[in-house]
């Protein structure tokens, strides 16, 4: 089977891969770019823990196909942290204990900078429902959103 | 497998023809790539509609809105002059799903997938959308409720696809709403889903209705005799009782793990005096 070229953008850096056609783009970022971050919990779209956005607009990226992904602009996991600076909100999940398997981790964290994005004051119902799609069978929530409602305030305080 | 993205609609009409073996229109994908990773489709071409710009519009027409078959559900929420006038069917379709779902999941894509519980369908069914189908022989209108035919089954032709869902001219007065029951409070689907679209005159009488079930039929079921329970009434207690005995006698729901049939005909119910009575509020009517 012939493979498609794709050229896209990973985080602001020009990226190309080759994929098949009925490769989802959390397969090719993961086994053609080597972007491990993005994890696979279910495949089809109950979890998150593959989200990512695409134009700047959260989605799963076991939900759409590698080829979708020409001319777009990707953002994973793996553009979050500024070298050794960790993002705000990878500070806090570790300052409240917000992970303990870690697998939701990456998704929870790529959802959660996109709510403060759209959002950057939410009430705590909002982030709830935000991060909805975000499944994780460790924590049980609470400090997850505990340390995104603390992160917010931090950006605010200092934007 | 085959990816193709045409950029017109001109284009998907004559490569969905022209293709050969199982060939699937890809709008947000998110019925689709669940499918084909369940081993429940395995097409041989896929069509993406999202490389289509008239597609991916919200335009004004004729008074009333046409949403394009790529549009995503986040982009209705975010549409200020559709929320307005149809603030209904933009909730059910913002129900579907968690934010990433949204982030691609069309109306269009809803109703072609052809689920019983497919949630924003009694909400363009009770709005009296139409879906506008382009195929090789040319561009037909078709009411929304005539579109699925069982589950899973559409009345589509080969080669044909939907390119836009048009609302009609929202009056003065007038509004609607859907309502749906789930066990939880996000990410399921419907036990019971129930759209009401209703016009008031000035004094509060209910001038025009529709009404629809989602879930409790192999199809959604459009629900006239609920409607003319409302029709001519000030929608007083008795009005939303005859219309809530209405959408129950209209339910033929199955018993399964969501529900049983008679908490589904029970529920049926309870939604539409629910949904009337947001609707009237959003209308203007009475709280
Ligand atoms: C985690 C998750 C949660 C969900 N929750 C809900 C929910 O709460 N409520 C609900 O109703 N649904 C839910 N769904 C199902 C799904 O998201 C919706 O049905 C959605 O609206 C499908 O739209 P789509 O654009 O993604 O469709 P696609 O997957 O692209 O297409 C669906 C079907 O319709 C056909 N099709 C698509 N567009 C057209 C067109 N323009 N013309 C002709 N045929 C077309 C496709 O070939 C395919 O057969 C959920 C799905 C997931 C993964
Ligand atoms: S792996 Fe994509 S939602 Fe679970
Ligand atoms: S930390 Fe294990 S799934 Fe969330």
């Amino acid at each position: 089977m012939s493979k498609i070229h794709v050229t896209t953008s990973v985080n602001g850096d020009p990226t190309e891969f080759l994929c098949d056609a009925d490769e989802t783009l959390l397969d090719a970022l993961r086994d053609r770019l080597g972007m491990t971050g993005s994890k696979e919990g279910c495949g089809t779209g109950d979890c998150g823990a593959c989200s990512v956005t695409v134009d700047g607009r959260l989605v799963c990226s076991c939900l759409m196909l590698g080829a979708e992904a020409e001319g777009r602009e990707i953002g994973t996991i793996e553009g979050m942290a500024k070298g050794d600076q960790l993002h705000p909100l990878q500070r806090k999940f570790i300052e409240h204990a917000a992970l303990q398997c870690g697998i939701c981790t990456p998704g929870l964290l790529v959802a959660a900078k996109s709510l403060l994005e759209n959002n950057p004051d939410p009430t705590e119902e909002e982030t709830r429902y935000w991060l909805a799609g975000n499944l994780c069978r460790c924590t049980g929530y609470d400090k997850i959103i505990r340390a995104v409602l603390d992160a917010a305030q931090e950006m605010r305080e200092a934007s | 497998m085959q990816y193709l993205a045409p950029t017109t609609v001109d284009e998907a009409v004559s490569l969905l023809a022209g293709a050969s073996g199982d060939c699937r229109i890809l709008a947000g994908g998110t019925d689709l790539l669940v499918r084909m990773r369940s081993d429940m489709a395995d097409p041989d071409t896929v069509v993406d509609l999202k490389r289509i710009d008239a597609l991916k519009q919200i335009t004004p027409e004729d008074g009333g809105w046409r949403v394009g078959a790529a549009v995503s559900g986040a982009e209705m929420g975010e549409h200020e002059g559709l929320v307005a006038d149809w603030p209904g069917v933009v909730e059910a379709t913002n129900l579907i799903g968690s934010t990433q779902v949204q982030g691609r999941c069309t109306m269009a894509g809803n109703l072609c997938n052809a689920s019983p519980a497919a949630d924003s369908v009694p909400a363009m069914v009770a709005a009296g959308a139409v879906a506008r189908v382009v195929g090789p022989n040319g561009t037909r209108v078709v009411p929304v409720e005539e579109i699925p035919t069982a589950p899973g089954r559409t009345s589509l032709e080969k080669g044909e696809l939907i390119d836009a869902i048009i609302l009609p001219e929202r009056g003065v007065r007038s509004s609607d709403a859907y309502l749906r029951f789930i066990p939880r409070t996000e990410m399921d689907i419907a036990v019971v889903g129930c759209a009401v679209s209703l016009s008031l005159d000035e004094d509060g009488t209910c001038t025009a209705a529709r009404v629809s079930l989602g879930a409790v039929a192999p199809t959604v079921l459009l629900v006239p005799a609920a409607a003319e329970a409302l029709i001519g009434t000030k929608m007083n207690d008795a009005a939303l009782d005859a219309l809530a005995a209405a959408c129950s006698a209209a339910a033929k729901p199955i018993d399964d793990k969501r529900g049983t049939v008679d908490f589904r005909v029970h529920v049926a119910g309870v939604l539409a005096k629910r949904a009337a009575v947001i609707a009237r509020k959003r209308a203007g009517g009475a709280a």
